[in-house]
């Protein structure tokens, strides 16, 4: 912190000028690309539409009260669908994603190419979003809950295999030598010794994904792979905001249902 | 590990990864049973998974090679409106966040603003980005705007959050420091609590950057503005050269953004 001698006596400033200008110039940048952005969005928005916001807030807001208790009996069978394809979808990607994890971790990677293909895997389907891969299911195995729970799955398998490779470069490796120098072979070492210590992690990440995927899986149904996502749509479609209040008050509910329940499973393992 | 002899332990087994042996196997059953129930409620057309194998081919035949050609042009513009709306609505967000973040962190605020700002948080935490950005449609008509007023929205959920939760865990001494010396409130967030959170601040608000392209990728879906549109057009078209065009470039732009926004929050930190 620079002190800066003038004829008052010693002036107390946080930084040095350098570092004041380069905080600045940074600012100066952030603010450039923010005008920027902002010039580009806003021309391709029709203002009217916008000066008109709040009009239609308080008309669709008016017509979603009160919910339509009855339009449940409708639900339960969706929010089924929703929960079996998070379940589903995380399972298949856990079973997936524990071959790529062992692949991609530095320490059981039988080749450093194996392990660049590995890591390919987890970014590029970590990149895709869980819609876009459901919008090509949709294409080949056709609408309904099997597309969502493949499109689960697969979007899983990255974000799964990262944090499984992460714990198993991070095992103890004594343990593992110690069951080397009883003679065991590499699938025994592996078994033994490497399992044992990433599996309260392996049932932490499972649990910790599937909350995620409860929340994924409410959307899918906008393309047409299943769940409550495909009531939501139609409700819209047809303008029947009772509706579209008691399927949002059901998604909230499954949510925090989920987040509590992976919450309680995650602190009675860890 | 269980002896299993009385006088000299021979044999040795696995210890269970759950040990009460009556909530191991209620629990194995359970999962049984529901498997049994999810999967036999499970609706599959067979004959129509089995006639979309050969288009699936032809999509992914498209990938080897891609046909980077742009047939109308709209695919660069998509990709760049995207882009754009992911940066101005992180910034949005952050703007939004950081009073609401303020008023959720328990050190700082009142009881009830406390309870008013994580009911908040707690509601744009809850609905996926999509369902922000249907509603957001209807609000705002079509177009990129209503995609930014979503993907701001969402990133109150994240950023608010972990900005309440920083401030939770700051080191008091410095902010009862600057409080003694008479220092404003204004004063004070800005020279005790400011800088003890900033340097986290910066990269998360770098990695929710990360997060919102990838969903300012899809929101066109429901007409949100950005590449999502002509993402699902072009599967609908059955222009399968598009769609792999589209998703490469999403793909390489992920990667490209993951990568340099992990190695400006390792310069930051």
């Amino acid at each position: 912190m620079p002190l800066i001698e003038t004829s008052d006596g010693p002036l107390w400033k946080r930084r040095t000028s350098l570092k004041q200008w380069l905080i600045w110039g940074a600012w100066l940048i952030g603010i450039v690309i923010a005008v920027y952005a902002w010039k580009l969005i806003s021309d391709k928005t029709i203002w009217f539409f916008v000066a008109d916001a709040p009009r239609q807030m308080v008309d669709i807001v008016t017509r979603m009260v009160p919910p339509s208790w009855s339009y449940m009996d409708n639900l339960w069978r969706p929010v089924w669908d929703t929960l079996n394809i998070a379940t589903i979808g995380t399972v298949i990607a856990l079973i997936l994603a524990v071959p790529i994890a062992f692949l991609a971790a530095r320490n059981t990677t039988p080749h450093k190419s194996v392990r660049a293909v590995a890591l390919f895997i987890i970014v590029a389907t970590r990149s895709v979003n869980s819609l876009i891969w459901a919008l090509l299911l949709v294409v080949i195995v056709g609408p309904g809950v099997l597309a969502g729970t493949i499109a689960i799955g697969f979007r899983s398998i990255g974000g799964c295999s990262k944090l499984l490779y992460e714990a198993i470069e991070e095992i103890n490796h004594t343990q593992v030598e110690a069951i080397e120098a009883t003679g065991a072979s590499r699938a025994q070492q592996m078994l033994y010794g490497i399992v044992p210590q990433v599996l309260p992690t392996f049932a932490g990440v499972g649990v910790f994904r599937w909350d995620i995927n409860v929340r994924g899986s409410t959307i899918l149904g906008i393309v047409g792979a299943g769940g409550i996502g495909v009531q939501l749509n139609a409700s819209i479609n047809v303008l029947a905001w009772t509706q579209v209040s008691m399927i949002l008050l059901v998604i909230l509910g499954t949510v925090f249902v989920s987040e509590y329940v992976s919450a309680k499973v995650r602190h009675a393992i860890i | 590990m269980s002896n299993s002899t009385s006088e000299y332990a021979d044999t040795w087994k696995k210890p269970a990864f759950i040990k009460n042996p009556a909530l191991r196997w209620s629990i194995y059953i359970g999962s049984i049973v529901y498997f049994v129930l999810a999967l036999g409620t499970m609706e599959i057309n067979w004959t129509r998974v089995a006639e979309g194998i050969p288009r699936g081919m032809t999509l992914l035949s498209k990938f080897f090679p891609p046909n980077i050609e742009d047939s109308r042009g709209v695919i660069v513009d998509g990709i760049l409106e995207s882009v754009w709306m992911a940066v101005i609505s992180t910034i949005g967000g952050i703007l939004l966040s950081v009073p609401i973040g303020l008023g959720a962190a328990r050190n700082l605020s009142h009881k009830w603003v406390y309870l008013f700002c994580r009911s908040i948080i707690g509601v744009s935490r809850t609905f996926p980005e999509i369902i922000l950005a249907i509603f957001a449609v209807k609000f705002f008509g079509f177009g990129p705007f209503a995609g930014f007023v979503a993907l701001s929205i969402g990133t109150i959920g994240f950023f608010a959050k972990l900005l309440a939760e920083d401030i939770e865990n700051m080191s008091k001494s410095q902010a009862e420091a600057v409080k003694v010396t008479g220092s404003s409130w204004l004063q004070w967030i800005n020279y005790a609590i400011q800088p003890q959170v900033m340097p986290r601040m910066i990269g998360l608000s770098l990695y929710r950057l990360d997060i919102n392209f990838r969903e300012s990728a899809v929101v066109g879906i429901v007409g949100a503005g950005g590449i999502g549109a002509h993402l699902l057009t072009s599967v609908q078209r059955y222009e399968y050269d598009t769609t792999a065009t589209i998703l490469i470039s999403i793909i390489v732009i992920v990667i490209a953004l993951e990568y340099t926004s992990g190695y400006l929050r390792k310069w930051v930190q």
